[in-house]
């Protein structure tokens, strides 16, 4: 069987090829990686037909020329897509037919995907495609002129919208359990974390992001290294706070105020500089409960997402425009709630 | 000795946190710990991570809780918890030429002599205490009082892997070219990353770490 080739024509700084990550390794200074948006990916592996690589995008966008043979890629997150001109918005199946150019917006929120009806095909690292960008191990970063091929490609998809996760548009209040550092702040700190707005900001990676707002010096800054996580609100010698997301370091000198549960880290991470968030401490029990009620959530969703994607109808080959495939006049605007 | 606190460390991990002090004994306590988790694998546990005084335990929070997990650690058999590891690796340095940026000025700052900076190193007796900072980057204690020296105002770019450099108790062997603070100090042709291996990374936490003097010839052979 022949081929699909994605020649990268441009591409931002944080653009690298994802799987769902690489658990398992962190004690050797190997942090999880993965995608820094973890549900708008799985919909795009889930609306592609399941082969669980994809490629992930920042703000600098993705512009690509389909090469080969004809191609179905599903596009979610920030992102609202053309193809030779013709808008399909974002949350979206698209057929790409030889030659045609599809270029991708980063719009609304930080990160993107893109993923393939075929398999990428790219270096495994520790049993994993995943990138771990400042390391370049795994699947690697994508920039202008590397060209993936894809084995086994299937262009015999619907062009159809992507239903957006249940609870969509920007996170305003993140839950978060206090610790485990939490005894090198001082009362006040601690009462600050739950009570001042924080603000998302444009310094960001795949390591974490800085949250503006107002300074939680230490106590002290005498801590010895400790394990980090993803989700953690790591407070540096100045005061300033990060939220580590999927390429964070393993361990660390500076302390860790409080730990976002695990649905609401990245939905943190996706929020646009300048947008508003606070902070509301939970305790373990809770933060279980609603971890396991927003998988189950997540879950119907991703089945949903799976029915709604089948194979296109013969007839409609006939719909070519300019080389893309468009069962629809417009894809959704996205974000929808802004 | 009192057991470790347990601290919710997010929804999904709890840290084991033996005291603030660093040292040989309450790291030992970390290693039994560890140890003794991966002696019989819960179904809930995901991964664990040792530092030097704490230890992350990462569970499922779909089949585990917290409550659950720190039960399970609690009930746990650590009684060989003064008994670390005794694998040692032998790696060889170059403490010359362009293999040791930095040893001039670590000798100058020092008051001492280059050869008795390289002294110093060799006599040093090393613990990996923890990996970070990125994959592979084990932390070693152990570097002798008297090659203590902070890191550099600004980190540094360009040194190649396998660099050896120290800052203030720690050493490390670097896997990547990273920028960095520490001071460079030698280089080795021993890879504690190496990427196309099944077992890519040389050490355990735990392991012990001695140095041994190699000249140009037979770092670059």
């Amino acid at each position: 069987m022949r081929d699909a080739r994605l020649r990268i024509e441009a591409a931002g700084p944080l653009t690298s090829i994802q799987d769902a990550g690489r658990p398992g390794w962190r004690r050797f200074g190997v942090p999880p990686s993965g995608p820094v948006d973890r549900r708008a990916f799985a919909a795009a592996v889930s609306a592609a037909g399941g082969h669980g690589t994809a490629v992930e995008f920042s703000l600098g966008g993705l512009t690509l020329v389909a090469e080969g043979e004809p191609l179905a890629a599903a596009i979610t997150g920030a992102a609202s897509a053309d193809v030779n001109g013709v808008e399909i918005g974002g949350w979206c199946v698209v057929t790409l037919q030889p030659g045609a150019r599809c270029r991708i917006r980063a719009a609304g929120d930080n990160w993107g995907y893109l993923a393939v009806a075929g398999r990428i095909d790219v270096p495994e690292w520790l049993g994993s495609r995943s990138t771990h960008l400042i390391a370049g191990l795994g699947g690697g970063r994508i920039e202008a002129g590397t060209t993936l091929v894809v084995r086994e490609p299937r262009s015999d998809l619907a062009s159809v919208a992507i239903p957006q996760p249940p609870d969509p548009g920007p996170i305003t209040v993140a839950r978060a359990i206090p610790g485990p550092q939490q005894r090198f702040f001082s009362a006040d700190a601690q009462v600050s974390l739950t009570t001042a707005t924080f603000a998302a900001s444009s310094r960001f990676d795949r390591m974490g992001m800085v949250l503006d707002g107002p300074l939680l010096p230490p106590l002290r800054i005498d801590m010895p290294s400790e394990p980090a996580v993803r989700g953690a609100l790591q407070i540096d010698g100045d005061g300033r706070m990060s939220l580590l997301t999927a390429d964070h370091q393993t361990t660390g000198g500076y302390p860790r105020i409080a730990v976002v549960i695990d649905p609401d880290i990245d939905r943190v991470a996706q929020l646009p500089a300048g947008a508003t968030i606070r902070l509301e401490m939970i305790d373990e029990a809770e933060a279980i409960a609603q971890t396991r009620a927003a998988h189950r959530q997540t879950t119907q969703w991703l089945s949903r997402v799976k029915a709604g994607c089948r194979p296109r109808p013969p007839l409609m080959m006939a719909n070519l425009v300019d080389g893309v495939v468009v069962t629809r006049p417009r894809g959704p605007k996205y974000p929808p709630q802004r | 000795m009192n057991g470790p606190v347990f601290r919710a460390a997010g929804s999904d991990a709890l840290l084991a946190d033996f005291g603030g002090e660093i040292s040989e004994a309450v790291f030992a306590r970390v290693v039994a710990l560890d140890h003794a988790l991966a002696a019989d694998r819960p179904a809930w546990l995901v991964e664990t991570v040792p530092a030097y005084t704490s230890l992350l335990i990462v569970f499922d929070p779909l089949t585990s809780d917290h409550a659950e997990v720190t039960n399970h650690l609690r009930a746990l058999d650590t009684s060989t918890a003064d008994l670390l590891p005794t694998t040692t690796h032998v790696i060889p340095v170059c403490y010359e030429g362009d293999a040791a940026p930095d040893i001039t000025q670590v000798a100058a700052t020092l008051g001492i002599s280059p050869e008795a900076v390289i002294a110093a190193h060799l006599a040093g007796d090393y613990r990996v205490f923890m990996y970070g900072f990125a994959p592979g980057y084990a932390y070693l204690g152990g570097v002798p009082g008297k090659l203590q020296l902070p890191r550099k105002a600004a980190a540094v770019r360009g040194h190649p892997v396998g660099s050896v450099m120290v800052a203030g108790p720690q050493c490390l062997i670097t896997t990547l070219e990273m920028p960095t603070g520490w001071w460079v100090i030698g280089r080795t042709p021993v890879r504690v990353l190496d990427v196309a291996s099944e077992r890519p990374f040389l050490f355990e936490p735990g392991d012990k770490v001695r140095f041994t003097r190699i000249g140009l010839a037979d770092l670059h052979a």
